[in-house]
C-alpha cells in the first residue's frame, strides 16, 4: 500500500495544482480553440433563449418584422388564463405519466432478463433498440396502419380475440393510450441498453457468492441487482421524463393534435399559436413557461450525473 | 407440494433451480422480442403486397410485387428528400465533432483564464430544450433570409453542449504524458489536438458523429418549419407531410416507410456495437 502511494504522488501533486492555476500562454489558445463552438451556441442556443424571454413581453406577430406592442406580463396572464393552454400542458403531463412507468419498467424487466440469458444478445438488441433509431415519420405511418380501423393488424387481433374493436387513434379518451403504446415500442430499446450497461456494472462475484449462502435467483434480482442499480435507474427516470415532456411528433404525424384536440401537446400548442395564429409574443411566453418547467426537470439530471462523475 | 418437506438446499438443486429460472427468462424474453419485431415484419409483408391486396389483413402475400417501391422512386420527391437528409445529417456530425471535440480539448487540457466560467456557460447548455426554442429561432433565420436553405436546419443543431462534456470527460481520460511530450517537442496547442488527442479518440468521435447523424437525420419539428418546399423536405419531414397524399394505398405508405427507415436501418446494423456502447458509456439522449 506504501509503495504505491509513494509512487503516485509525486506525480498526483503537480498535476493537482495546475488543475487550478491559469497557465501563462493558455488563454488565447484557448479562447481560439472554444470560439467556433462558442460562436454557434451564443448565435443559436443562448441568444435566441434570451431573445425568447424578451419576445413573451411583447405582443409580436410573425407577419411583422420587430418585437410589436410592449404588452408587460399580458401574454404570461393570457397564458394562465386559458383553458387551452392548461389542456396543452395537462397532456403533456399525462403522456409523460402513461409513458414513464412502463418505459422504466419494462426497460428495466427486459434488461434483468437479458442478463441471465447467455446466447443471442444481438437478436434482442436487434428486436428491442432497432425501432429506437427510425425516423419518428416511419413510426407514425407504421403505426396508423396498425391501428386502422377494421383491416389494421392491431384491430384485427382485438377482434379475433372477440373483443369490441377500439377506435384507437379516433376517440378523445383513447387517442393518447394508443400514442403512449407507439412510444413504448419506439424508444424502450434505449432505456434497455442504458439498463443493460448498468448491469454489467455489477460485479459477478456478488452473485456466486449469494448463490453460495443458498439465495435464490428472484432473491438476488430483489436484493443486490435492483438496489445497485439505484443510479442508473434514476438517470433513466429523468432522461425519461424530460423526453416524454417533449413529445411532438408522434401527436402531430398521428392524430394533428385531436381528435377535438385531445392529444394536443405543449410544443404543438406553441407551434399553432406561432405558427398557425402567427402570435409569436404569445407563443414565447407559453414556451418560456414550458422552458422553466424542462429546465428544472433538467437540473436534477445535471446534479445526477455530475454526483456521478465525481465519484469515478 | 404440500405435505413433503422441503428438500436440504444443495449446490446441485440451486443450479438445477438458476437453470430452469434462465430458461423461463429465456422464454419470456423471446416472447417479448418476437412482439417488438411484428410492427416491422407486418411493414415489409404490407409493403410486399399490391395496394389492393393489403385490406385482407393476411401475412400470405398473393401477388408478392416490388411495385410500390418502384413507383415511389420514379416519383422523384424521395430522392430530393434523402439529398436534403444526407447533405444536412453528415455536415452536421461532421462539424458537430469538430467544434465540439476542440471545446472539449481547451476544457480539458488547458488552465486559461475564466475557464471555470465558460464550463458552467456550457452546462447550462445542457439543460436547454432546443425544441423549446423554435419561434425565437424562426424570427432568426427568417431575419437572415435562410429559411429554405441547408444552413438553417445545419446550423442550430451543431451548438450541442453535451457532445462538449462527452469530448471533454473522454480526453480526461487519455494519458497526458503523450501531449505533454508533443508539446515539449514543440507542438501548439492545436497541433496537439488533432495529431496526437484526436487520432486516439476514435471511438467517441464514431458515437458522438453516429449519434448527431441519427438524431439530425430524425429531427422533424424544426426542418418542417424551416423546409417548406417540397424539393428541401428532409425524410422525415416529407414522409409527414405526404402521409395523407397516399390515402388507401397501404402498399405505398409502408413502401415509403421502409425507403425512410433503410438509411437507419443500415447505419445500425453497421455501427451496432459502436451505438450501443456510445448510449452506455455516456448517457447521452437527444
Amino acid at each position: 500500500m506504501t509503495t504505491i502511494v509513494e509512487t503516485v504522488s509525486p506525480e498526483v501533486a503537480p498535476v493537482t495544482t495546475t488543475e487550478r492555476n491559469t497557465q501563462p500562454g493558455h488563454t488565447r489558445p484557448a479562447l481560439l480553440m472554444l470560439a467556433p463552438f462558442l460562436i454557434l451556441y451564443v448565435l443559436f442556443i443562448i441568444g435566441p433563449t434570451l431573445y425568447m424571454v424578451l419576445m413573451s413581453f411583447f405582443d409580436g406577430s410573425l407577419t411583422e418584422s420587430g418585437l410589436g406592442k410592449f404588452g408587460g406580463f399580458g401574454n404570461y396572464a393570457e397564458a394562465f388564463g386559458s383553458a387551452d393552454f392548461w389542456s396543452s400542458m395537462w397532456h403533456t403531463l399525462w403522456f409523460t405519466i402513461l409513458t414513464t412507468p412502463p418505459l422504466v419498467v419494462l426497460a428495466l424487466f427486459f434488461a434483468l432478463l437479458a442478463n441471465r440469458v447467455a446466447r443471442g444478445r444481438a437478436f434482442f438488441r436487434l428486436a428491442f433498440f432497432l425501432p429506437y433509431v427510425l425516423p419518428s415519420a416511419v413510426v407514425a405511418l407504421v403505426w396508423i396502419w396498425l391501428y386502422t380501423p377494421e383491416i389494421g393488424l392491431l384491430s384485427k387481433i382485438v377482434t379475433t380475440f372477440g373483443f369490441a374493436e377500439p377506435n384507437w387513434l379516433g376517440s378523445p379518451s383513447l387517442a393518447m393510450w394508443s400514442l403512449a403504446i407507439t412510444t413504448v415500442w419506439w424508444t424502450l430499446g434505449f432505456n434497455f441498453v442504458l439498463f443493460l450497461a448498468g448491469l454489467q456494472d455489477i460485479p459477478r462475484d456478488l452473485y456466486e457468492a449469494s448463490s453460495i449462502d443458498g439465495a435464490t435467483p428472484w432473491q438476488q434480482i430483489w436484493r443486490i441487482t435492483i438496489p445497485l442499480l439505484n443510479r442508473t435507474t434514476a438517470l433513466v427516470i429523468v432522461l425519461q421524463v424530460i423526453a416524454s415532456l417533449k413529445v411532438f411528433d408522434q401527436m402531430y404525424i398521428m392524430t394533428s393534435g385531436g381528435p377535438n384536440y385531445s392529444t394536443r401537446s405543449m410544443l404543438q400548442y406553441v407551434y399553432d399559436l406561432g405558427f398557425t395564429d402567427l402570435r409569436t409574443g404569445y407563443a414565447a411566453a407559453a414556451s418560456t413557461v414550458f422552458f422553466v418547467l424542462v429546465l428544472a426537470i433538467s437540473t436534477v439530471w445535471v446534479v445526477l450525473t455530475r454526483r456521478q462523475e465525481q465519484r469515478f | 407440494m404440500t405435505t413433503v418437506a422441503p428438500p436440504p438446499v444443495t449446490q446441485a438443486s440451486i443450479d438445477r433451480r438458476t437453470k430452469l429460472f434462465n430458461r423461463i427468462c429465456a422464454g419470456v424474453l423471446v416472447a417479448f422480442a418476437i412482439i417488438w419485431l411484428v410492427p416491422i415484419l407486418w411493414t415489409v409483408d404490407t409493403a410486399l403486397k399490391p395496394n389492393a391486396e393489403t385490406t385482407e389483413t393476411t401475412w400470405l402475400i398473393h401477388h408478392p410485387t416490388l411495385e410500390s417501391f418502384r413507383t415511389l422512386l420514379a416519383q422523384g420527391d424521395v430522392w430530393n428528400w434523402y439529398a436534403t437528409s444526407f447533405i444536412t445529417s453528415a455536415l452536421t456530425a461532421a462539424a458537430t465533432v469538430i467544434v465540439a471535440s476542440m471545446a472539449g480539448f481547451a476544457l480539458s487540457r488547458m488552465r486559461f483564464r475564466y475557464r471555470w466560467l465558460v464550463f458552467w456557460f456550457v452546462l447550462i447548455g445542457i439543460m436547454i430544450p432546443q425544441q423549446v426554442l423554435i419561434v425565437p429561432q424562426f424570427r432568426e433565420f427568417s431575419a437572415w433570409g435562410l429559411l429554405n436553405t441547408y444552413w438553417a436546419v445545419i446550423l442550430p443543431q451543431i451548438p450541442t453542449a453535451i457532445a462538449v462534456f462527452i469530448f471533454k470527460q473522454f480526453f480526461d481520460g487519455l494519458p497526458r504524458d503523450l501531449d505533454e511530450a508533443a508539446r515539449v517537442d514543440g507542438a501548439g496547442f492545436f497541433r496537439t489536438y488533432w495529431r496526437v488527442v484526436m487520432p486516439l479518440s476514435r471511438p467517441v468521435v464514431s458515437a458522438v458523429a453516429i449519434f448527431t447523424f441519427v438524431w439530425s437525420w430524425n429531427n422533424l419539428l424544426w426542418p418542417l418549419l424551416v423546409m417548406s418546399n417540397p424539393k428541401l423536405m428532409t425524410i422525415p419531414v416529407g414522409l409527414a407531410t405526404v402521409q395523407g397524399t397516399y390515402g388507401i394505398r397501404y402498399a405505398d405508405t409502408m413502401a415509403s416507410a421502409i425507403l425512410g427507415a433503410l438509411p437507419l436501418v443500415l447505419l445500425f446494423l453497421f455501427f451496432q456495437r459502436r451505438i450501443v456502447e456510445g448510449i452506455a458509456g455516456t448517457g447521452l439522449k437527444g
